[in-house]
């Protein structure tokens, strides 16, 4: 019921096309919205009165697979008032050859949750949020080459001069 | 390669950067903060993590389910437990076997969460105690918490990284004698809890050091993500053992302790340490009660095999599932997408509670003392191991 209404909320507000799709039948709702909406979409749901989402409780990014070729941004939002969760989602395409970074509006002004989250998602998959305040990496060193959660990602034989995975020398 | 993140050629003429950590025992493990001072006051700070990085989540995508529990394990090293049965519930759900848990079953994993609850929060007391310089009760509430894993270590085999809760079941049932030497224990506990407030809790120098400091306003909370004892502390009775009633915690009878404002405003470092403290003595409560139920309607018998229920497939059908729970320092959450073909996810996410407790650090930090900081930090309660994962 409540799933629906929101779908609504976000189609009232921003057209039909803002919803690409919505699935209902798992185990929890999910809105595919339109990516450059995403941060209007989010402050929407945050101060309607319908539902108050007022906690993110998690913000993921995905790579979807080689074969897609598609990146994703996860939202989990839940509303400490009403006691309900919903998910958002972006899909991105992006061809791995393409030089830049797969773009997604930042929700760091929404929710000062995702601003290490969203940190976090540069850092491990290489989403690029537009209008992050203080966009670096955070968890892998400034220096780090690649992103190391994408499917395509091949370990490093070193860093910083020192062999990483070194021969394994057995005690005789 | 630059460490900082200050602009040192903008800096005015009286501040100062200073380097907190990474290696320094108020720490908390490895986090380092860059800190602009003005003399004594912190002007900006600036956390610097991932020194403990291991990058769980790409492991977690090259082993099976089953096989994710042990790294599961090493995120928040000092509750594993409740690690542990977040993981569990998840994929449980994701199996549809979530309702066909024995009871038996359940009881032992709400009894063991709890005393893995107790002591995470004895470490974050005695450590906070330690931290303020107060030596004394970081000794007496490690002393509690040896009584804790030597049963832990009883049930699982290992002291801190137990692997105990498998998905479907158990590792093994509780060992015999269990449930009377785990009873004993609390009765001895209680009194000494007591002696904790007298010597920590009402002490007035801790709470000169404590009272209206690192003031955290609900709205800032809850839009940082705070969450745990963190968010509780601020004035909201909000637990997700109760919100979600995962498990059988809706069984059972428990209060949720949120901060009052008692020595001086509702937020402040005072109030999250009390609410851990009143946390103890509700877990102490749930303990009992399973206990009860484990010796009497769900006695122990020699048909019952923990295993019994371990699914011989473990392969969820397509679908993607956020799965949170309530542990020691707040809300833990997985999110998992399942391909449908393989026992492995094809993406795991961990939300840590600590990363987004951490996070509203640098908000409590402007305008604190350096030592002030200090006591900031150590009632957030941070364990690197889950910050980094």
């Amino acid at each position: 019921m409540m799933n629906e209404k929101i779908s609504d909320l976000i189609k009232e507000s921003f057209g039909e096309q803002a919803v690409l799709s919505t699935d209902f039948s798992g185990l929890q709702g999910i809105i595919v919205v339109q990516t450059n909406l995403i941060a209007d979409i989010c402050l929407l749901l945050r101060n309607h009165p319908t539902c108050y989402f007022d906690y993110l409780s998690c913000l993921s990014g995905v790579d979807l697979g080689l074969e897609k070729n598609q990146f994703a941004v996860v939202y989990h939002l839940s509303s400490i008032t009403l006691g309900y969760q919903i998910v958002l989602k972006v899909i991105i395409d992006h061809p791995r050859d393409t030089p830049q970074l797969p773009i997604v509006p930042t929700v760091s002004q929404v929710w000062r949750t995702a601003d290490w989250h969203e940190r976090e998602a540069y850092d491990l998959l290489g989403i690029y949020f537009e209008g992050h305040p203080d966009l670096r990496r955070i968890l892998c060193p400034d220096d780090w080459e690649g992103y190391a959660l994408r499917k395509d990602y091949v370990a490093a034989e070193s860093y910083g001069g020192l062999k990483i995975n070194g021969e394994v020398k057995t005690n005789e | 390669m630059n460490n900082l993140k200050t602009d040192l050629s903008k800096l005015k003429n009286e501040e100062m950067i200073l380097n907190m950590g990474p290696q320094h025992p108020s720490m908390h493990g490895v986090l380092r903060l860059e800190l602009v001072t003005d003399g004594e006051t912190v002007k900006e700070c600036i956390p610097h993590i991932g020194y403990l990085h291991r990058c769980f989540e790409k492991h977690a995508e090259a082993l099976n389910y089953q096989q994710i529990i042990p790294f599961v394990d090493r995120m928040d090293y000092i509750s594993s437990m409740n690690n542990d049965h977040v993981f569990v519930m998840g994929v449980e759900k994701m199996l549809g076997i979530d309702q066909s848990i024995p009871k038996r079953v359940e009881y032992i994993r709400v009894l063991v969460c709890e005393l893995n609850r107790i002591a995470s929060h004895l470490i974050a007391i005695g450590t906070y105690g330690m931290d303020i310089g107060a030596v004394t009760p970081f000794f007496f509430c490690f002393k509690e918490r040896e009584h804790i894993l030597n049963l832990l270590e009883w049930a699982s085999g290992a002291r801190l990284l137990y692997n105990y809760i498998w998905i479907g079941g158990l590792f093994y049932d509780l060992p015999v004698g269990f449930e009377q030497r785990c009873s004993e224990f609390l009765t001895q506990f209680k009194p000494k809890m007591r002696e904790l407030d007298e010597l920590l809790t009402n002490n007035s120098i801790f709470i000169s050091r404590t009272q209206n400091i690192g003031v955290l306003p609900l709205d800032v909370a809850i839009n940082y993500g705070c969450s745990g004892p963190m968010l509780r502390g601020s004035g909201i009775n909000y637990d997700l053992r109760r919100i979600d009633g995962y498990s059988v915690y809706p069984e059972l009878d428990f209060e949720i302790p949120i901060g009052e404002g008692k020595m001086g405003t509702t937020g402040d470092c005072w109030d999250r340490f009390d609410v851990r403290v009143r946390e103890i003595s509700e877990s102490i409560k749930i303990a009992e009660q399973c206990i009860e139920r484990l010796t009497k309607e769900l006695k122990r018998s020699p048909e019952f095999d923990p295993r019994a229920k371990l699914p011989k497939k473990l392969i969820p059908k397509a679908q993607e599932f956020y799965c949170r729970g309530e542990m020691p320092k707040g809300e833990l959450g997985y999110y998992f997408i399942a391909d449908g073909k393989s026992d492995k996810p094809f993406r795991c996410k961990a939300r840590a509670a600590s990363f987004s407790n951490l996070s509203v650090l640098p908000e409590l930090a402007k305008g604190a003392m350096i030592a002030d900081l200090i006591a900031i930090l150590g009632s957030i309660d941070i364990v690197l191991g889950e910050v980094d994962r």
